[in-house]
């Protein structure tokens, strides 16, 4: 049977027609762009193309705000460091609990090196608090750095309205878009949005580019120091049949964000709701009503998701959960343990993503492959019975933990 | 997705002897801080002689949890409760073909279930014995509370000395800023207040002597030798690696390499550890080699 793909927040497939206007600058346009000739200044018009694309997309001003870097996670340094760098009088990070590794990680670093980094708490439902986070902006904060879209849950923060107030003190703002660029509609012109990150992998482009949106007038540092390519803000020969492949494949989320918002949402409701339906003790986590259209994360308790998702596996379904196991760390998702979702629960996190090549049927197919599999392992849980779960499940196995 | 063997993944998707064991007489509920992982063992045995008759298992946890479970349940059946005890976690591993370094707890967990079920079967209480840590080096499985453990004992100030003592951080390398952090750490409450901090150069062992000492004999010193081969031994064992003497010809030690060490990529940081320990109890220079560079006789 044909396997069935709902792990497009962790990467997706790149789309066809995206592949095939890359193949051409593997063999024929192989030149380099800052060359004379004919072969480099093919691909610089290719380049320049693809950018006016990603412009589009991200409804940005000017097509120069747009720079290439190779991932998420090098645009998401080069706006810290570089809001850091150029703001030598700020030391203070502020960002939230649930960012992805690629922020929380390079913040924790920044701790050990002298900065203040302050992570905004979020609640159960995994919103921030806005009070809060007004009572933390003040003068020597260098940067707010908040995802659009949660990895995780898809729960959508209001980065809009958090970059507003930002500026409103004088205060830059990055937002970590990676999730929600070609997911949901952006206008970066319309907003006060200073720095954006994306990466190309996640919306059908292939892994290895990803773009930093840098508002025309944000005072700026590179990371990569070198040649003069995006105007000596990102040095190193650019990644063009992958520039160009990014190009399509956001000409192409910008046609089908009409779908991704009503059919992939419809598709993904009726995974929901056929799982919650017919399976007990399991709830969506997150915020339901602000999230991505693609995204359902569903806690399935007192079982653990690397179990689930070898089960899941061995019926062709690819999922990703928030356990422990899976990561290879010491500690359930950072997310789930945010918004106080319990470990029995949290171990047990499935997370299904969808993306515009979905269709009915494997859905319909997913929704009669999880129950079994669900049952199966409660079966061997020692806080399970054959009637449910124990009556006081804590009191009824409480193990010595070493 | 983790590498499992084939028979971890057939004991996951055909766990044996799961769910409640009605009569069972000694049971065992242990967990592991470290994923959170949780098991229940269930044993029923005959109080004449002592034999496990049957286990059963119920476990929240992961592929490995589930199948390092099933296995210890498989393993314990027919043994007495004092084999039972000798099992370790290396037994479960070896059973199910081997674990992912970062999996092996989970056969830790398996162990430690059957002594809770051993002691609760005996009425006593059990408690656990050993401490573990988050994992810092993937590559050898070495945790925190090891390495911290040993940076204490003999006195460690360097990564490369970390190395030599537990492997931690001879591989990959990715894991040389956490060693950082914890020999930062340990360096730092030995420097406490009113202590005085040794130097940096200090030996490993504090009676270790001080050169120039008097001159050992023949026999004296080879004896030391054999004390130092002793005292590593347990480390390349647990690893399914051994080693013994070979020769010595002056200041050289000739070492066979036997089991997993022999051809192990590992192998010149063994021999450099087995080495900085020589020169520490012998207090002079030696070189420790493996024995395939001993020089052929005449």
């Amino acid at each position: 049977m044909k396997p069935i793909y709902l792990d497009n927040n962790a990467t997706t497939r790149v789309d066809p027609a995206v592949v095939e206007a890359m193949l051409p600058f593997f063999t024929e346009h192989f030149g380099n762009a800052s060359s004379i000739h004919a072969f480099g200044s093919e691909v610089g018009k290719a380049l320049k193309k693809a950018r006016s694309q990603v412009q589009a997309l991200l409804g940005a001003e000017h097509d120069s705000e747009i720079i290439f870097t190779s991932c998420g996670t090098e645009s998401d340094s080069t706006a810290i460091l570089s809001a850091l760098k150029a703001q030598p009088e700020r030391n203070t990070v502020i960002t939230t609990n649930v960012e992805h590794p690629a922020i929380l990680t390079l913040c924790d670093w920044l701790e050990k090196e002298g900065y203040i980094v302050h992570k905004l708490k979020v609640d159960k439902k995994g919103r921030i608090d806005m009070d809060e986070y007004r009572s933390l902006l003040h003068d020597r904060v260098a940067i707010v750095s908040a995802m659009w879209a949660n990895n995780e849950t898809g729960t959508i923060f209001p980065v809009v309205e958090m970059a507003e107030i930002a500026a409103a003190k004088g205060i830059m703002f990055h937002t970590d878009a990676v999730q929600a660029v070609g997911k949901i509609p952006i206008d970066l012109k319309n907003t006060k949005i200073d720095m954006l990150s994306l990466s190309g992998h996640k919306l059908h482009a292939p892994k290895g580019i990803g773009v930093l949106y840098l508002r025309r007038g944000c005072r700026f540092r590179p990371l990569l120091r070198g040649g003069h390519q995006e105007r000596g803000r990102r040095a190193g020969t650019e990644n063009s049949a992958s520039i160009v492949g990014l190009g399509m494949a956001c000409e192409l989320a910008m046609q089908k964000m009409e779908f991704e918002n009503t059919e992939v949402r419809r598709l993904r409701d009726k995974l929901e709701l056929g799982l919650l339906s017919q399976i007990t003790h399991c709830f969506p986590t997150g915020d339901i009503s602000k999230r991505l259209p693609n995204t359902s994360n569903i806690a399935f308790e007192y079982i653990e998701g690397e179990a689930i998702l070898l089960l899941l596996n061995k019926m062709g379904i690819a999922g990703s959960s928030g356990s422990a196991c899976t990561s290879g760390s010491l500690e359930p998702s950072h997310v789930m343990r945010a918004m106080g979702i319990p470990y029995t629960a949290a171990h047990g996190t499935i997370r299904f993503s969808l993306s515009v090549y979905n269709t009915e049927e494997e859905i319909d197919r997913v929704i009669e492959a999880v129950p079994p599999i669900v049952a199966q392992l409660r079966k061997l849980s020692p806080y399970w019975t054959d009637k449910g779960p124990a009556a006081n499940p804590e009191a009824a196995f409480a193990p010595t933990y070493a | 997705m983790w590498e499992y063997s084939d028979k971890v993944r057939e004991h996951f998707f055909n766990p044996r002897n799961s769910g409640p064991l009605e009569e069972a007489n000694g049971i065992g509920d242990v967990g592991s801080i470290q994923c959170g992982d949780a098991l229940r063992l269930m044993l029923k045995v005959e109080p004449e002689t002592e034999v496990i008759l049957d286990a059963h298992f119920q476990t929240f946890g992961c592929g490995s949890a589930i199948a390092s479970s099933s296995a210890l349940t498989e393993m314990v059946k027919g043994m007495t409760l004092d084999q039972a005890l000798e099992v370790s976690n290396q037994n479960i591993a070896d059973y199910l073909d081997g674990l992912p370094p970062e999996k092996m707890h989970c056969s830790v967990m398996g162990r430690e279930a059957l002594q809770a079920a051993i002691a609760n079967y005996r009425g006593e209480e059990w408690s656990d014995d050993h401490e573990e840590g988050a994992l810092i080096c993937k590559c050898f499985a070495i945790d925190a509370v090891m390495i911290e453990d040993v940076v204490k004992a003999n006195n460690l100030n360097t990564v490369e000395e970390v190395t030599f003592y537990t492997k931690a951080g001879g591989g990959c390398a990715a894991c040389h800023e956490g060693i950082e952090e914890i020999l930062a750490k340990v360096m730092a409450e030995r420097a406490g207040p009113g202590e005085v901090s040794p130097p940096p150069a200090c030996p490993a062992t504090p009676d270790a002597p001080k050169p120039p000492a008097k001159k050992l004999s023949i026999v004296e010193k080879i004896k030391k030798i054999e004390e130092v081969l002793e005292s590593v031994r347990p480390m390349l064992q647990r690893d399914h690696g051994d080693v013994e003497l070979a020769d010595v010809q002056g200041k050289k030690i000739y070492v066979h390499l036997k089991g997993a060490c022999s051809g192990c990529m590992m192998e010149a940081a063994t021999l450099g550890g087995i080495q900085q320990k020589m020169i520490e109890a012998l207090g002079e220079l030696v070189q420790v080699l493996p024995s395939s560079h001993m020089p052929v006789e005449a």
